[in-house]
């Protein structure tokens, strides 16, 4: 039985996704006998490649066209699916990142198998992978199983650990596929960075604000928090339809739905839509005025109590506290 | 231009889950349902560009009668056609994108718009799945669309920032917020979507390849501790955070 995991990697470097989905790939390889292989795809990416034998790949199967240096949803599921093809994997692992998501449904057709999305924890029963996934924006969560005989995952970035890197390299193989322009479907011609800014379906810890704070400009106090921090600044549906926040902030079950280590609630109630996509977070801190707001019910820690008093302090604590 | 959106017809943002008798899905019982918001940015968008090139909007929904409410407020909002694939039987992704297909093949349309994901199962598949069945490109995430002599260019939202992304017609383009502002059914819409015949068809049986052993609801939290409800609370949080959480 052979998995492999793809790697993803953007400008030469890998995500921290790629190191999570390697690792459980390889301990689900582990579990049923399995070889647990990865795949890197890109413009210039065999230097990275071994890197991956530290997260538990035994060799890194290696596709690079000057091409590939920007992503092209067509391009990769078309060497996804040929590269399973002629390793005859069972199993392929994607991260559930904006590109894992965008092609692996389309390796799903190539190889007429079945695609269990963004899942948040895999076991093995008799010899059977059963996913967990989060469904209704984390209101409930099922258990699948896949029934192809070839079985596609996507893992959730940030829930599975990578573990601590082995001393171990990969061996790189060199795979060539043939492509032409018409396997440029769809091509990336340019990237626009949001200024640097964290985003929080990939940040370890949130700050998020929401009606409360009253008024736009209130947000500063919110973000000199995530920056005390190195946070993500998340926002509520509320303020993001307010326009006070731009919507790849907003958290939720009509926004992105995150899994940090800490996440700082500030002046947010607690909708059922919120809540259903911020819960699953490790450690909940919620600072609301109201001490019956839902976001409590939730929350690890509360501060019952007015935001604009107590977010300055706490930022002004936290750099006190992480510069000694 | 001819113009195809695709419509899930799913429980709104405010229902509370509960798990049905089956244990695999959701009670319906005193739920209300909503045309899924993403989807709604797909039929807006679909609108404009009928304004832009005329055209034609044709939306549909695979599921049973209930979606008909889905569609007719698509008719409201202002589409052409509506068609039911009805199917009221539970699919995985791949085999709602199968029938999806087969009946898009059949229209052959210049466009597909569909939302980025359904609320209801978030699997965020069925329009690659559809684009790939088809042999078309797709953009997922889209929040800028513009279209010029079959020409697509679209921005795609990625972690931390877009990506601009080229492909020709036709496409499969799949909405996320901010892409627009759907448009209120006027009352003249309303009153036009009753009188309008939504157009049913049976779909050919397919089998899921995914299968749903169980749902259950995340564990309850226990309740958590108040730390204090005023600025003097702040030290004793961050001594928390960092020696009993251990988060910072």
């Amino acid at each position: 039985m052979k998995i492999i995991a793809f790697a993803e990697q953007r400008n030469n470097q890998f995500k921290k996704t790629a190191f999570e989905v390697a690792r459980a790939a390889r301990t689900i390889a582990d579990q049923l006998g399995a070889e647990c292989n990865a795949l890197v795809i890109g413009g210039n990416v065999s230097p990275i490649a071994p890197q991956l034998g530290a997260y538990g790949a035994a060799k890194v199967l290696v596709v690079e066209d000057a091409r590939l240096e920007n992503y092209s949803t067509t391009a990769f599921a078309k060497i996804a699916a040929e590269v399973a093809r002629a390793e005859a994997a069972d199993m392929l692992f994607f991260p559930a990142s904006a590109m894992g998501k965008d092609f692996a449904p389309r390796v799903a057709v190539k190889l007429d198998a079945g695609l269990a999305a963004d899942c948040t924890a895999l076991r093995v029963e008799n010899g059977t992978v059963i996913a967990t996934r989060p469904v209704y924006a984390g209101k409930a969560f099922v258990e699948v199983t896949v029934r192809s005989a070839i079985k596609l995952f996507t893992l959730r970035p940030n829930v599975f650990s990578a573990g601590t890197p082995a001393e171990s390299t990969a061996v790189v193989e060199k795979n060539e596929i043939a492509l032409s322009e018409t396997d440029f479907g769809a091509v990336v011609k340019e990237i626009k960075i949001a200024g640097g800014k964290k985003d929080v379906a990939e940040a370890d810890i949130i700050v998020s604000g929401g009606r409360g704070l009253k008024a736009p400009e209130n947000f500063s106090m919110v973000e000199e928090l995530a920056a005390s921090l190195g946070a993500a600044v998340g926002a509520s549906r509320a303020v993001v339809d307010a326009g006070w926040r731009p919507h790849d902030e907003q958290v939720g079950q009509t926004g992105k739905t995150v899994s940090p280590s800490l996440y700082i609630a500030v002046a947010i109630s607690g909708a059922v839509q919120h809540l259903a996509g911020m819960s699953s977070s490790k450690y909940i801190v919620a600072i609301n005025k109201d001490k019956d707001a839902p976001i409590f019910s939730v929350a690890d820690y509360g501060i019952v109590g007015d935001a604009f008093e107590i977010v300055p302090a706490l930022t002004a604590e936290l750099k006190k506290a992480l510069n000694r | 231009m001819k113009i195809l959106v695709f419509v899930n017809h799913v429980p709104d943002t405010e229902t509370k889950v509960k798990v049905g008798a089956d244990g695999k899905m959701i009670d319906p019982a005193g739920i209300n349902y909503m045309l899924s918001p993403y989807d709604e940015f797909a039929v807006e968008e679909g609108l404009k560009l009928r304004e832009k090139f005329t055209g034609e909007v044709v939306v549909v929904s695979l599921g049973g009668d209930a979606n008909k409410e889905t569609l007719r407020k698509a008719l409201a909002m202002g589409c052409d056609k509506a068609v039911l694939l009805k199917d009221a039987s539970p699919h995985d992704s791949f085999a709602v994108a199968r029938s999806l297909a087969d009946f898009a093949k059949e229209l052959s349309p210049d466009i597909i718009l569909l939302g980025k994901q359904s609320i209801d199962y978030d699997n965020g598949q069925v329009g690659s799945l559809v684009a790939e069945m088809l042999n078309m490109p797709s953009i997922s995430v889209v929040v800028k669309l513009e279209i010029n002599d079959g020409a697509v260019v679209a921005e795609r939202e990625i972690e931390g920032g877009r990506e601009i992304v080229h492909a020709k017609l036709p496409a499969v383009v799949m909405a996320q917020k901010g892409l627009n502002q759907p448009r209120y059914p006027s009352l003249k819409g309303i009153m036009d979507a009753k009188r309008k015949v939504i157009e049913e068809r049976a779909v050919a049986p397919v089998e899921s390849k995914v299968e749903v052993l169980t749902m259950r609801k995340p564990p309850a939290k226990n309740p958590g501790k108040i730390v204090g409800t005023d600025a003097s609370a702040v030290p004793e949080l961050v001594r928390l955070l960092h020696e009993e959480a251990k988060v910072i």
